[in-house]
């Protein structure tokens, strides 16, 4: 029996302070700090988190999302939050079941802005270990392009499965998103230049989740959502948020799959979401790379196997 | 189990973009032929279990098709191993040794030797007497059809302990 952590005292340190650190940039900023509540009556939607019930048919939350979104339709203004979050089955180097999420909203800004605001933080965040970090913004098409030889557009959907099948090693019987999904986490993480803050954004309109849709310079529906990538780890996943209660009603019936809708969300998008953009970030994975770790267990109190 | 063969499993790495379907690479070492492959599988997706276990088996005997190994355990469990299922073992095969065994369903899937035999030399040059320091070396031929580079000074009768790992001589026995 280890009843021992699993991290050192150095890391628990260093997690203090970088909960220290995020305090004061959004005091600086005058974003507000609040909390929500952890156990819902409904859980998130999205078909490729699966979340925790409680025997009390209450959901552990995967993200503060939906209760931060009410708080901004009943005039919250900015709004930032430290989380505790739980997702079901994902553990393993990186992941833990249950993780720090740093959550914040931005009235008036789009995810372009918001992007700005991440790299400031996060380059302070990472100061310590990495006093320079250069900065790189790509295109989900031009990410595929530059690091799969792969044109999204114009690429059928057999061609993008014969590529994904090639990086998997076998025929997983996956949508176009989900082999796209296979060719950004096989291929192009991998091999996005090292030691920079990689900024993919315009992500396909149907990997929108809760980002809104617009055309690009081309022509072509992409969403205004973004990632931040930093040495082949996913840090940030961003959205120019979308404030169409009857879109978002109609994407949360189609990937409900039987989950409880959450009505309070909709029923607050109905009165109105103000313009803004939010942005999720892993704060054990940030941890991981202030403590050079490779083992997300490194930098928690007790990981899942002895928590 | 994949694709029928039996595997263990070296490294599994769960992968999971932001907003995707998430995978599992996993590693894995093919058990009846040693190769690695790597597979990215669904996460949840499930694999049959192999039913896989180890013995302590000592070698009896050949009866010119199977090698015939028995449980050292105390049962007097009996195997046969095919010659494929034997493999490169042949060479460090000797009666009343003890081999480890990989069993898949009941039947012999490989057979590994101890990382030392002795085996006894029944073919090579002359030794050269009083040549018991210098270089140089030679290939002897053992009991098992093994042929091994030994030094100079090692005659026909000799018993030599081989590391069979490299299947190089260590030493005289």
């Amino acid at each position: 029996m280890n009843w021992q952590p699993s991290a050192e005292m150095h890391a628990l340190r260093s997690r203090a302070r970088m909960n220290q650190q995020i305090r004061q940039f959004f005091a600086a900023r005058d974003v507000l700090e609040v909390e929500t509540p952890v156990l819902a009556s409904a859980p998130v939607s999205d078909p490729n988190i699966e979340p925790m019930c409680t025997s009390e048919q209450r959901w552990l939350q995967t993200s503060p999302e939906y209760a931060m979104k009410r708080l901004l339709c009943a005039g919250s203004g900015d709004i930032f939050q430290i989380a505790r979050v739980f997702r079901r089955g994902e553990a393993g180097r990186r992941h833990n079941p249950e993780f720090s999420m740093l959550e914040w909203y931005r009235v008036g800004f789009d995810h372009r802005r918001l992007m700005d605001e991440v790299a400031e933080l996060v380059t302070q965040l990472l100061s310590a270990r990495y006093p320079q970090l250069p900065r790189l913004n790509l295109s989900y098409d031009e990410a595929m392009k530059g690091y799969a030889g792969l044109d999204v557009h114009s690429a059928s959907n057999e061609q993008i499965a014969v590529l994904g099948q090639q990086l998997a090693g076998q025929d997983l019987q996956l949508s176009r998103d989900g082999w796209l999904d296979v060719i950004m986490s096989h291929q192009v993480e991998p091999s996005l230049p090292a030691d920079t803050l990689v900024f993919i954004d315009d992500f396909p309109a149907s990997q929108a989740a809760l980002a809104r849709v617009s055309n690009n310079t081309e022509g072509v529906a992409v969403a205004q959502r973004f990632e931040l990538y930093f040495n082949g780890a996913e840090l940030a996943n961003g959205y120019h948020e979308l404030t169409d209660a009857e879109e978002q009603r109609r994407r949360f019936v189609q990937e409900a799959g039987g989950r409880p809708i959450d009505e309070y969300l909709l029923a607050a998008l109905e009165h109105g979401l103000p313009d803004c953009a939010g942005v999720a970030m892993g704060l054990d994975r940030l941890l991981m790379l202030v403590q050079d770790s490779g083992n997300i267990a490194d930098v928690l109190s007790f990981d899942w196997s002895r928590a | 189990m994949l694709d029928g063969e039996p595997c263990s499993i070296l490294d599994n790495e769960y992968v999971k973009p932001g907003k995707g379907q998430a995978f599992n690479r996993v590693k894995l070492r093919n058990l009846r032929n040693g190769r690695v492959v790597e597979k990215t599988f669904k996460s949840g997706d499930s694999l049959e279990g192999a039913d896989v276990m180890e013995l302590e088996m000592e070698y009896l005997y050949n009866d010119g098709e199977f090698w015939h190994f028995m449980a050292t355990d105390g049962s007097f469990e009996q195997h046969a191993a095919s010659q494929e299922a034997l493999g490169d073992t042949v060479k460090w095969l000797k009666e009343q040794e003890i081999y480890t065994i990989t069993l898949f369903n009941g039947a012999v899937l490989t057979v590994a030797p101890p990382n030392f035999v002795e085996l006894e030399v029944v073919e090579t040059d002359p030794g050269l007497k009083g040549d018991t320091a210098q270089g140089g070396n030679k290939p002897a031929t053992l009991t098992t059809g093994a042929v091994v580079k030994v030094p100079l000074f090692i005659n026909i009768g000799d018993k030599l302990r081989i590391d069979t790992r490299s299947g190089d001589y260590v030493s005289r026995a």
